[in-house]
């Protein structure tokens, strides 16, 4: 509904200026910088406890920052309580009160804001057809599916026009299909709307297939921040390439700018890395096999399995020495290969990652 | 355990008919069974048929109208002043206190304390309790002295601890631990994004607990009350111990009718009191019952 | 939470803890001064009260023949609720919702109604069996059946009696021996609560013994109240010492098993229903 658009007005730029917090000595946040420009939804990815909820929280003021700012369009907000900053919020769990209907739910901002009560039900109306939800406006928390509530509860936070909107997680709780349909249902009512979202998740699928841009977090750090390609194909740091989509780690040597792995010499993102033993991170997309029962060699293995993804499989082979690698292909060509059967794999030169030390993004 | 054998003996006894249930599988539940229609349901029973019968065993009203007497109406204005004084004391107490545990660690030594101590407090009543109270607000007991001693007299206008005042005072000894037992899950039950929610629709403390908090732990709030005033209602020992004077509550009530003469004149009258009271803490469990259904759909 | 919020919440926390402790702990403290009083306002404190414990025969024989209930009491509780609950969890399934609601009516009949209906059946008891004060365990299963059942049944929610009564019988079990070797072990923990629920009952209770005068602990404590203020409330606090080991044990040896949920259960887990142990003694006759 371009209405809805217009009346919300165009979003307003949100920056973060070096945030810290910590809890008992530990650590949670330490130094985020970001800025997000007007409508744009951002996602904020990483494993458990690398901050990213802790920034969100900050953003909403229900934690204080002990260090750094945030400003909504160029308004210094840090010293505001959350009651006083105008965002809006969707959690994971438990959003919606339960003894309100899904109508109270969504007009429930609105009497906060003193809004007179035909505005309010003619506003809560809209956002609930905004989500979909309209011939639900009478239920109660209870007699709506998790999906559902999570709509009514995007809906109450769009209600009252915020400045920024803020999404914790808001798909971990539910099945998979719901999560699909719903995470697209989400960034179309954000585009709508326009309003600036902050989006925190740990799934990576989520954040790359509706965030504008992705900042992979790790450790209370911004490990990169970027559009959802630059982060999967050009990764900045072995975190982020392991965390992000599945990634190969071969033992190898580096020397002149390249690394030599597996008998073959690929070249490096960062040609000017020392030389010396290290660990190159290969994509399973960039393997191919080809059938090969006679030669041997460091790139000739056995077909360990074969797991079925639909359009594409995905194939691990075992090598000698206790190594497997993982190869994506159109299920057309991986139909090809059986369990046991000898295959040669061929690796395309792109620039690979390497790693030095042996903590990978699993054991964050 | 008189329960069937094994299963080859319950197929040879079962009929080629098919199609009825075996008898053997009920003699399992029959001693059960037996034992409380024995001392449960046909006490009941000698309670209700009792209540509508005369000394000539001829059905009648007489009993139940009897109630309406003065000395026995006023027994359960009595009852029923107390039950709620110490009920709405009890549950506002209580619900401070639970609120106290609630909002602190949820795995912490501090509630499981607490808790444990609520345990042994709610069902401590009855004699040792009242011999508790007399040992420190009784006329040598230690708080009274203490005061005396800084020249403050709690007695001077009576002595007031052997009456319904005192023993509302002693009910609320079990009634809030009780309270804190029973309201704790609800609260436990508020979900902190709620909270959060409200503040980040623009919210503020008071605007939370008006249309948010409140709300929402009303009817537990009013159930767990009933389940005090039950409590208190129900209760017999504490009295019996502290009060000598007979009539001032129903349970006292029945109590002298059962030991005197004219109880034995009248003996559906101990009966139809003890209906009256059955009746009474009925109802009010059903209330509580449902209220705690509504609060369970909402705060699970 | 900011921190001037914290702050409050954590004044008034205090202050309420505070109070509380106050106002619980004082009667115990006064009950303990009050026993070990000596003869005169100056004496010196002594144990003589305690002492004297032994010394009254209708204590001792109060105190015993209490203990005696209370074995009997949760003996028979046992052999009859656990084998029956079972049976019906196992056999007829149907039955559930009747044998519940028989197990927890007593908690909406008050103690002093129901030794009105009781009287007749115990003077007949008492002309025709024996005079024994032990005729009272009859009635005390009664009294305890809501809190052993919701301990109890909170156990049987707890495992799979299906399935491990069928693995069981399937390698030849007979009933006796599902239930004690099979069944009982794995819910000793509830089993002892359901135990000690009616022991801490059972010791507690007046107005039944009141009434179809007997003479049990506690009104051997009445009793001996009206001769030696000082011995009786002596015994109160020995009673409320024991009943507070008791529930120490019952808080940190009966944690119910985590209940895997299970689709096709014909009995749903009482989920809803189930009450930390803590709420075992809501309703308690006083």
């Amino acid at each position: 509904m371009a209405t809805a658009a217009r009346e919300a007005g165009a979003g307003v730029e949100v920056r973060l200026e070096d945030l810290r917090r910590s809890y008992a000595g530990v650590s949670a946040l330490n130094g985020l910088s970001l800025t997000m420009a007007p409508g744009e939804m951002v996602a904020l990815l990483g494993p458990s406890g690398c901050g990213k909820t802790t920034a969100m929280r900050l953003v909403a003021g229900l934690e204080e920052a002990q260090s750094g700012r945030v400003m909504f369009g160029g308004k210094d907000v840090t010293a505001l309580p959350a009651n006083k900053r105008d965002v809006g919020m969707v959690f994971q769990a438990y959003s919606l009160f339960p003894h309100m209907t899904a109508q109270q739910n969504v007009a429930f901002g609105l009497s906060l804001h003193k809004v007179n009560p035909a505005e309010r039900n003619r506003r809560a109306g809209e956002m609930l057809e905004l989500v979909g939800l309209s011939q639900y406006a009478n239920r109660y928390a209870h007699q709506l599916s998790g999906g559902q509530q999570q709509r009514v509860a995007l809906a109450r936070a769009l209600a009252i026009r915020p400045t920024v909107l803020l999404l914790d997680e808001p798909l971990s709780a539910l099945d998979a299909k719901v999560r699909t349909r719903l995470r697209d249902e989400i960034r179309r009512v954000q585009l709508e709307v326009g309003t600036t979202t902050l989006f925190v998740t740990h799934d990576q699928e989520e954040a790359l297939a509706i965030a504008d841009r992705v900042g992979v977090m790790n450790k209370g750090r911004l490990e990169q921040l970027g559009p959802p390609t630059e982060i999967y194909s050009r990764p900045a740091t072995s975190f982020v390439a392991e965390f992000v989509g599945l990634t190969n780690r071969l033992a190898g040597v580096v020397s002149d700018g390249e690394v030599e792995v597996l008998g073959i010499r690929l070249p490096l993102v960062q040609p000017d890395a020392a030389n010396g033993p290290a660990i190159a991170l290969v994509r399973p997309e960039a393997v191919s096999l080809a059938a090969n029962s006679d030669v041997s060699g460091p790139l000739v293995g056995t077909v360990i399995a074969v797991s079925f993804l639909g359009a594409l499989s995905r194939v691990t082979v075992g090598l000698g020495d206790d190594v497997t690698v993982l190869a994506q292909l159109p299920t057309s060509e991986a139909s090809a290969h059986q369990s046991g059967s000898r295959v040669q794999l061929t690796i395309r030169r792109d620039p690979v990652l390497i790693a030095r030390d042996e903590t990978t993004a699993a054991d964050v | 355990m008189t329960a069937a054998g094994t299963p080859a003996a319950n197929t040879a006894a079962r009929p080629t008919g098919g199609g009825r249930r075996l008898p053997l599988t009920w003699l399992g539940v029959a001693p059960y069974f037996l034992y409380v229609g024995l001392f449960l349901l046909l006490p009941t029973v000698i309670l209700a048929v009792g209540a509508f019968t005369d000394k000539e065993g001829n059905p009648t009203l007489s009993n139940v109208t009897a109630i309406g007497q003065p000395y026995l109406f006023s027994s359960f204005v009595g009852s029923a002043i107390i039950s709620i004084v110490s009920a709405l004391v009890g549950a506002i107490a209580g619900a401070l206190l639970a609120y106290a545990v609630a909002t602190g660690n949820p795995r912490g030594t501090l509630r499981r304390v607490v808790t444990s101590a609520a345990g042994v407090f709610a069902q401590f009543g009855g004699v040792t309790l009242v011999f508790a109270f007399i040992a420190t607000l009784g006329t040598v007991g230690l708080v009274t002295v203490f005061l005396k001693d800084h020249g403050i007299d709690i007695f001077a206008n009576g002595v007031w601890l052997y009456d319904p005042r005192g023993l509302t005072l002693i009910y609320t000894y079990f009634q809030i631990p009780l309270m804190v037992l029973v309201f704790l899950p609800a609260l436990d039950g508020i979900r902190p994004q709620w909270r959060e929610a409200t503040e980040s629709l623009g919210g503020n403390t008071w605007q939370y607990w008006r249309y948010v908090a409140g709300p929402l732990l009303a009817p537990a709030f009013l159930g767990c009350t009933l389940l005090l005033f039950a409590n208190a209602f129900s209760a017999y020992a504490t009295a019996a111990v502290l009060i000598t004077q007979g009539g001032v509550l129903v349970p006292l009530q029945i109590a002298a009718l059962f030991q005197s003469e004219t109880g034995q004149a009248q003996p559906g009258l101990a009966k139809a009191l003890a209906l009256a009271m059955v009746v009474i803490v009925t109802i009010v469990m059903l209330l509580y019952a449902l209220l705690q259904r509504r609060t369970s759909r909402w705060l699970r | 939470m900011n921190r001037s919020r914290r702050l409050r919440l954590n004044i008034f926390r205090v202050t309420v803890f505070l109070a509380m402790g106050t106002f619980f702990l004082v009667p115990i403290a006064a009950m303990m001064e009050f026993s070990t009083r000596g003869r005169s306002d100056t004496g010196p404190r002594t144990m003589e009260a305690w002492t004297n414990i032994i010394k009254t025969p209708d204590l001792v024989a109060g105190i015993l023949a209490s203990l005696e209930l209370a074995a009997i009491t949760s003996i028979a509780m046992l052999v009859l609720l656990l084998p029956t609950m079972v049976w019906v969890r196992l056999r007829l399934p149907a039955l559930h919702r009747i044998v519940e609601f028989l197990c927890l009516l007593p908690l909406v009949i008050p103690a002093i109604a129901l030794v009105v209906g009781v009287f007749p059946i115990n003077r007949w008891m008492r002309i025709n069996i024996s005079d024994s004060i032990l005729l009272l365990s009859f009635f005390y299963l009664v009294l305890v059946m809501p809190y052993s059942y919701r301990a109890l049944d909170a156990g049987l929610a707890a495992i799979d009696i299906k399935t491990l009564s069928e693995a069981a019988r399937s390698l030849g079990a007979g009933w006796f021996t599902v239930m004690m070797r099979v069944i009982v072990p794995n819910m000793s923990s509830a089993i002892l609560n359901a135990s000690l629920l009616s022991v801490a009952v059972v010791l507690g209770e007046y107005t039944f013994a009141n009434l179809l005068t007997y003479e049990n602990l506690q009104v051997a404590i009445v009793y001996v109240g009206e001769v030696s203020a000082t011995t009786s409330i002596a015994v109160a606090v020995a009673s409320l010492l024991f009943a507070f080991a008791l529930l120490m044990v019952l808080s940190f040896v009966g944690r119910p098993r985590e209940r895997v949920a299970r689709p096709e259960d014909p009995i749903p887990a009482p989920a809803s229903r189930s009450l930390p142990l803590s709420d075992s003694f809501i309703g308690v006759p006083k």
